[in-house]
């Protein structure tokens, strides 16, 4: 074993020798996973999300319109603005403002009419930034609440509520397609709403609890984000440090296979392969060198995460050493895999780097995979640094236990296994040059 | 006793070795002379086992080399052409490395790492990283690397190469010393004045094929020449040598760079006449020096080429 530790502490030596490359390379994963912590939420503890800028053009100038419009600045999501329809469509296209709602002329009377009398509904425009596409879907959602519960108050209780009843009263009169039956049921509602109008216009409900608001979603949300079962709150540093983490040592594993064929080139390989040394103990040991590289550098980065945000292992803490072990290894065969396919080291970086970062980017180290679409999430099952991230997610602000962490190692060792196969298989054991 | 028989390699189309024997005893050095390309540096990855041959063997003590591991390659130490170190290390932390390869550990290590750098003059460099050594003290340490675990046969493949005179000399001592401890030493080169100066034997090779294996003196009678005759032209433009082949005694003839050399078969009689010939045909000369056929004429006289043109 005398050669196969000299090979091992070599490569270690090797690695820590130039220290302006261990630093940085140590640093620019840190100070990169820090910003994407914090723009991905932080350690939980933080209370203020930033308002979403929404401009308004009220053309309407109703009550209806006046109300959804407070009922919209209200919102602690919105950042709402008063602008022209104009000025509005150019801060949408410049990106100054995510979306813009222009809500028309005559908006409160047709929305009146809509709501009794189902004649056409009125139209509000909604212009957005498509590069915030999701963020679409929460603004919908607010202003439709915002519009139901305005038009509904002011249909109930309101001035024009009350002239809508009566318009729509006298419409049913002359509705000749309505059966006696049908006319005298919609009567009887109507004149329910009226009643109740001409009530709240005579004696207002306040200091008593009365439904007078309008119409409004019947529930509220309660929101906890469940991590690890515990009070602990999402660090969003944990996924952020175990991405940038797991980019960076693929980053490492690519240099082993590019230091292995610029090895072959030189006469250190003939030095190499005169001894009387087997081809597993040269590969093996730089498998081990790399996977203790990598080790050492998800040790520094976590260690950073804890001291400087936080980041806790909250699940299992073998789970933990499990996926680090099992994917420094799959690392390791990954860089083997390379020495073995490259052929030239111009060539073989190019490929490599290309193959690392959409590792990387489909692993979900990048951006958490939960935001695939449901088809990219199925398909990246196939990527070992998708089982990664999950493991190192699971292990620490998940707070799963052990039985959680075998699956991922036990497809990053077959990963392992397969990489170091046909690296072995298709390594060319003769010099280069 | 390293014996190499009948080795083969090809890559491909290409023949790289073809049929190279050679044998070689303690205290004796071997020479691979040939142009680049020729062969020699695939047949010394074979006998030190980087790479088995197509065909053929190599026996040491007798006993074939058989796979990676085979101890058998603790008697081998090679010397690649390249530099074989590394850069970012001290001279003592390569050796430790190095000599860690052969098992080696402990006292018995530093021992071998203090000869070895003693031998080679660089023991108060040991520790200094590599990469601020001269390229002659790389070369000497490169040597050094491959004498810690004590070889008996040193494979040396082209260990001058890019290096300043002085240092070339000293390795050229070092290997003396060596060869005066009883080791085979293979010395390949395309520096026909190293393997004179060096070798007991010289094995030509070219395009893969051994054209001559022998002593100095042996390849010299191999010529058809025993003398040569340099004569430097104040005017060589327009002097035709084939014109000199007429005179009684003269073999060969031709000008490289400026200077006629005749091969001859007797000086006494044949130089004066050569002199005489070209003062009557008006072609001036400065100096007439008189010299043995070097290895590069009998690389000439064997392959038709050049051995630094190849």
């Amino acid at each position: 074993m005398i050669p196969f530790w000299a090979l091992v502490r070599k490569d270690l030596r090797l690695f820590f020798n130039d220290r302006r490359a261990v630093v940085v390379g140590l640093l620019v994963p840190i100070v990169l996973a820090s910003f994407f912590g914090y723009l991905f939420g932080g350690q939980g503890g933080k209370t203020e999300t930033s308002r979403m800028p929404v401009l308004v053009t009220d053309q309407d100038g109703s009550a209806i319109s006046r109300a959804i419009i407070a009922q919209l600045s209200s919102d602690k999501n919105l950042d709402v603005k008063l602008s022209t329809a104009d000025e509005a469509r150019l801060q949408v296209r410049k990106g100054k403002a995510r979306a813009a709602i222009v809500i028309p002329k005559d908006f409160g009377a047709d929305a009146g009419r809509a709501f009794f009398a189902g004649a056409k509904k009125p139209e509000i425009s909604l212009l957005y930034d498509p590069s915030h596409g999701m963020e679409m879907g929460m603004v919908q959602g607010i202003l439709s609440g915002a519009v139901m519960q305005a038009v509904s108050k002011e249909m109930f209780s309101g001035q024009s509520g009350r002239e809508m009843v009566k318009e729509s009263l006298a419409q049913i009169e002359k509705n000749s397609q309505m059966t006696p039956t049908e006319k005298k049921s919609l009567r009887d509602l109507l004149g329910s709403v009226e009643k109740w109008n001409e009530q709240q216009a005579n004696e207002p409900a306040s200091g008593r609890d009365v439904p007078a608001g309008g119409l409004t979603i019947p529930f509220e949300t309660h929101e906890e984000a469940i991590t690890s079962g515990t009070e602990d709150k999402y660090n969003s540093y944990a996924h952020a440090f175990g991405g940038m983490g797991i980019q960076f040592i693929l980053f490492m594993g690519l240099d082993v296979g590019v230091r292995l064929l610029l090895l072959r080139q030189s006469g250190l390989w003939q030095r190499l392969r005169a001894a009387p040394l087997s081809r597993s103990m040269l590969l093996g040991s730089r498998a081990v060198s790399a996977a203790l590289i990598s080790g050492f550098i998800l040790f520094v980065l976590f260690t950073f995460a804890r001291l400087a945000f936080g980041v806790r292992i909250q699940g299992s803490v073998l789970g933990f050493l499990g996926v680090c072990a099992a994917f420094s290894l799959m690392t390791a065969a990954f860089g083997l895999l390379i020495a073995a396919l490259g052929k030239t080291v111009e060539a073989t970086r190019g490929y490599a780097v290309m193959a690392t970062l959409i590792m990387v980017m489909l692993g979900g180290s990048w951006v958490p995979t939960m935001f695939f679409p449901q088809w990219m999430q199925k398909l990246t099952v196939v990527i070992p640094t998708r089982w990664a991230m999950d493991g190192l997610d699971g292990m620490t602000w998940r707070g799963l236990g052990l039985s959680e962490a075998l699956l991922p190692i036990a497809v990053l060792l077959l990963f392992t296994l397969l990489f170091g196969v046909l690296a072995v298989m298709s390594f060319r054991w003769e010099a280069d040059g | 006793m390293l014996e190499v028989k009948a080795l083969k390699k090809a890559y491909e189309k290409i023949v790289a070795v073809d049929g190279v024997s050679l044998r070689a005893g303690s205290a004796e050095t071997i020479g691979l002379l040939g142009p680049n390309g020729a062969g020699k540096t695939t047949t010394v990855s074979m006998i030190a086992g980087l790479f088995p041959p197509d065909s053929g063997e190599v026996l040491i003590d007798g006993s074939p080399l058989r796979g990676d591991t085979d101890p058998i390659k603790r008697k081998i130490g090679l010397v690649p052409q390249n530099i074989a170190l590394y850069d970012e290390l001290t001279a003592l932390d390569n050796l430790t490395f190095l000599g860690a390869l052969y098992d080696l550990h402990g006292t018995v290590l530093k021992r071998a790492i203090a000869e070895a750098l003693d031998l080679v003059g660089l023991a108060d460099r040991a520790k200094d990283k590599v990469r601020t050594f001269s390229g002659g003290m790389k070369r000497r340490l490169n040597l050094a690397a491959a004498l810690l675990h004590d070889p008996q046969i040193l494979l040396l493949d082209e260990p001058t190469v890019g290096v300043d005179p002085q240092s070339r000399n000293a390795i050229f001592d070092n290997l003396e010393t060596l060869k005066k401890r009883g080791k085979t030493l293979v010395y390949t080169t395309h520096y026909m004045e190293e393997a004179e100066r060096l070798c007991d034997r010289i094995i030509i090779i070219d395009n893969g094929k051994v054209i001559a294996n022998d002593t100095l003196n042996g390849l010299h009678r191999m010529l058809p020449v025993t003398n040569l005759l340099a004569i430097e032209l104040e005017g060589p433009d327009g002097f035709k040598p084939e014109s000199l082949l007429a005179l009684p005694e003269v073999v060969s003839a031709e000008v490289r760079e400026g200077t006629l050399r005749v091969g001859l078969h007797n000086l006494t009689t044949g130089a004066p006449a050569i002199l005489r010939w070209l003062a009557e045909s008006g072609y001036p000369y400065q100096h007439v020096t008189s010299e043995r056929p070097d290895l590069e004429t009998v690389f000439l006289t064997l392959t038709g080429r050049n051995l630094r043109d190849s």
